[in-house]
């Protein structure tokens, strides 16, 4: 039997759960914990610059290696920081488990130094939370808080842990619980047969069928399941931009990802369908537009792990509660041997969708003149040539990151790392840092502005500590963009604090912490700087393209409207 | 339409505040709630009425599903149940009001628990409309001060809510 203070067993707990990597950031209450990291050398801690990044950085690595990351934050203002964090990982089902130093139980409640009652401000964000309330139950909580972390729809866990809980003295009996007991927590692990039969009954006869699934797949590891039956069936498939990757792009299959700045054809073969395959996507609004006015004739498949997710925003025809992968599974078996019902409509189907396609093809964009200012499209697609389209691009928000997303090719789960649901600037840096931890010999970039990076930039210092060679490449409109758009559209130009005017100058900041930065003006210096900086592996590079200002990012959804209103460009609409 | 749903929820600090909390947090509305100890020291029973369409009921039983404090849940208003709910009014009793409260209390089967020169504490047990009845009758003689412990509920027949 081996006795240990509840310090030392949260070492050896994060030991025994196979964690490599804590993200984190030390203070009075959480002193007992950082003395026990301090004494092992197997879980490695890693300091950050601000408790924020502490969390992007371990969600980051939770979404490309799908287990969950871990998250050391002290008490009061240590664990506030790491809010937005937490409900950036809550909104996009990212498994992460968060150890918040705490006040010692005798002074909780009497508003004492640094005391925060972060389990209440944390309620409406988390998958659950604990409080150790005796140093014995750490062991029993942390297996409880990552297997709820990383089971059924994944999300983050509080465990809140008062500072007399860790007290060195008090030792206690440590063994590693291998199995949880939590009898009201049962994942579903199949969907229902006689619902998964009709679903394929109606996809075998659909004449205008489309996939549209969203992060549940790549969360649920269902990836390879959904290009077989989407191979199998023939059928379109369009993602969500949390599910981008989860189908290889490059493939014809494929009509990009859906929604407010989706694709042409995602959003006009959305409207036009009979049958919407939905798998691991939830009708967010930023996807439906006006749910009274979405796909008229369509009727509507949903499978989600998540049965609150079911009929929350559309109705669906055929529920099903069950993880992506058996689903599809199943579905793979039923469909097998069986022949599509009408494939002649099949094929006006897809005549009608590469229509589409050929609407807009050469028109996305308008590439830039000599002489004048860079486009931010050119810069995504010159990008995913130098890096062959195998990186991990992580994005902050507004601009750059739709454009990340439109024109950069991904063909592989878990490669586009970003911000969907909460939409948090400043995500992507702290964010791509804790994945290049995590995959040391695989490019790692992080598409930026001007406006987010500056939200998380003191993490150079992080990079410089750990020497975490990260790309940043800075689409440096001077602007707010996105910001900046909306008030184009709809006030008129007014242009209301969306302009950076005292931006510092990113190359001497970059210089600052001994990184090399490179700033591109024009075309012709952007493949070259693009390949300097993926020379090495191993060194963060900062590109500081400046990108014309004036750029908008469209298609654009028309508000309330459906999912074909869009506009095109600043004078096309549908 | 108005439902009443009670829940199984584990015995532990916060539990409550989950499920209150998320009532506010995803805008759904309770009229009345209801908590106390169970026969299992680990378990309370809780038993809340909301107003809604079916999406937002399927809803509101979902989310409530999805916390992990919850073990068991029932809408009580999909089957036959019994529902009541206990009352304790002070009302003006003066003059001749005092006669006519004693009788009203009577018709409504109602009990007198504690007597002042002024005014009368009554105890009145039974379904929230019969409940709103007793308090417009008294309406006219003067009410002082209401306490109502919310709706509780249970099934009718064998059917059992339990692990
Ligand atoms: C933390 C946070 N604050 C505010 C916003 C609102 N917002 C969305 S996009 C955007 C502008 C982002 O500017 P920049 O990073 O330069 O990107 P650009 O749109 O110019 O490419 C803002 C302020 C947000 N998403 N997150
Ligand atoms: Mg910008």
């Amino acid at each position: 039997m081996e006795l240990l203070s509840g310090a030392d067993m949260i070492a050896r707990f994060l030991q025994d759960e196979g964690i490599e990597y804590i993200y984190g950031y030390p203070g009075g209450a959480a002193l007992h914990i950082y003395d026990a990291l301090f004494r092992q050398d197997k879980v490695k801690h890693i300091l950050v610059r601000h408790e924020q990044a502490a969390t992007h950085a371990a969600d980051g690595y939770a979404r490309a290696s799908g287990k969950a990351g871990c998250v050391l934050v002290t008490s009061g203002p240590g664990a506030t920081n790491a809010v937005t964090g937490i409900a950036t990982a809550y909104m996009d089902s990212i498994p992460m488990v968060v150890l918040c130093g705490q006040v010692a139980s005798h002074l909780i409640g009497e508003d004492a130094f640094q005391e925060t009652d972060i389990v209440g401000v944390t309620r409406p964000i988390v998958k659950h939370s604990f409080s150790i309330r005796h140093p014995s139950e750490i062991p029993e909580v942390l297996k409880k808080a990552f297997y709820l972390a990383s089971t059924g729809r994944p999300g983050p866990v509080v465990v809140d842990i008062p500072k007399d809980m860790t007290a060195p003295t008090e030792r206690y009996e440590y063994v590693y619980p291998k199995k949880v007991k939590l009898r009201s927590y049962n994942p579903v692990t199949r969907g229902h047969t006689g619902q998964i039969k009709k679903a394929v009954e109606m996809m075998l006869k659909a004449k205008r069928p489309v996939f549209y699934t969203g992060g549940g797949v790549v969360t649920g590891k269902a990836s390879e399941g959904l290009t077989d039956l989407v191979k199998q069936l023939g059928y379109p498939i369009t993602t969500t931009l949390m599910g981008i990757g989860a189908y290889p792009q490059s493939d014809r299959q494929c009509l990009g990802w859906l929604g407010m700045h989706g694709s042409y054809e995602s959003n006009m073969a959305m409207h036009h369908a009979d049958l919407i395959i939905a798998i691991g996507a939830r009708f967010d609004d930023r996807v439906t537009n006006n749910t009274s006015k979405f796909c008229p004739t369509a009727k509507i498949i949903h499978v989600d792990v998540d049965p609150s997710s079911i009929s929350k925003t559309v109705r669906a025809d055929v529920p099903i509660v069950g993880p992506a992968s058996s689903v599809i599974n199943e579905m793979i078996s039923l469909v097998q041997g069986h022949n599509v019902a009408h494939p002649e409509a099949l094929t006006e189907w897809w005549e009608k969708i590469d229509g589409w396609r050929a609407d807009r093809e050469g028109k996305l964009y308008e590439p830039s003149k000599p002489g004048e200012a860079l486009k931010p499209q050119e810069v995504i697609e010159a990008l995913c040539r130098v890096t062959r389209g195998e990186a991990y691009v992580t994005t902050d928000v507004g601009q750059h990151q739709m454009f990340a997303a439109q024109y950069y090719k991904f063909d592989k789960p878990n490669r586009l790392i970003t911000s969907g649901g909460l939409g948090t600037m400043g995500f992507g840096f702290p964010a791509a840092m804790g994945i290049k931890q995590n995959y040391p010999d695989d490019d790692v970039v992080c598409v930026t502005g001007e406006g987010s990076f500056q939200m998380m930039m003191q993490e150079l210092s992080t990079c410089k500590q750990y020497g975490v060679g990260v790309k940043i490449v800075n689409l440096n409109n001077a602007s707010l963009g996105m910001v900046r758009q909306w008030q184009d559209l709809n006030y008129k130009s007014r242009h209301a604090h969306s302009y950076m005017e005292s931006l510092p100058d990113f190359h001497m900041l970059i210089e600052a912490y001994g990184f090399t930065a490179i700033t591109v003006n024009t075309l012709d210096e952007l493949e070259p700087a693009l390949e300097r900086a993926f020379a090495d592996k191993h060194e963060l590079v900062f590109l500081d393209v400046k990108v014309d200002p004036f750029e908008h990012v469209y298609p654009m959804q028309v508000p309330l409207g459906a999912m074909r209103d869009m506009l095109l460009s600043k004078t096309e609409r549908t | 339409m108005r439902h009443i749903i009670s829940i199984l929820l584990e015995n532990e600090p916060g539990a409550l505040s989950r499920v209150v909390g998320l009532f506010s947090q995803r805008n759904f509305n309770i009229e009345t709630l209801n908590v106390a100890p169970t026969e299992d020291p680990s378990l309370s029973r809780l038993t809340v009425t909301t107003v809604g369409d079916d999406r937002v009921i399927e809803q509101i039983t979902k989310h409530l599903n999805k916390l992990i404090d919850v073990v068991k849940l029932v809408d009580l208003t999909e089957g036959n149940h019994i529902e009541r709910e206990l009352m304790l009014v002070k009302v003006k009793a003066l003059g001749a009001a005092r006669d006519e409260v004693k009788r009203t209390v009577d018709i409504f089967r109602a009990q007198i628990v504690d007597v002042t020169p002024s005014l009368y504490t009554v105890q009145i047990t039974g379904d929230a409309g019969k409940l709103d009845a007793f308090l417009q009758a008294m309406a006219p003689v003067g009410i002082l001060e209401v306490a109502r412990t919310g709706v509780s509920g249970i099934a009718r027949g064998d059917k059992v809510l339990s692990l």
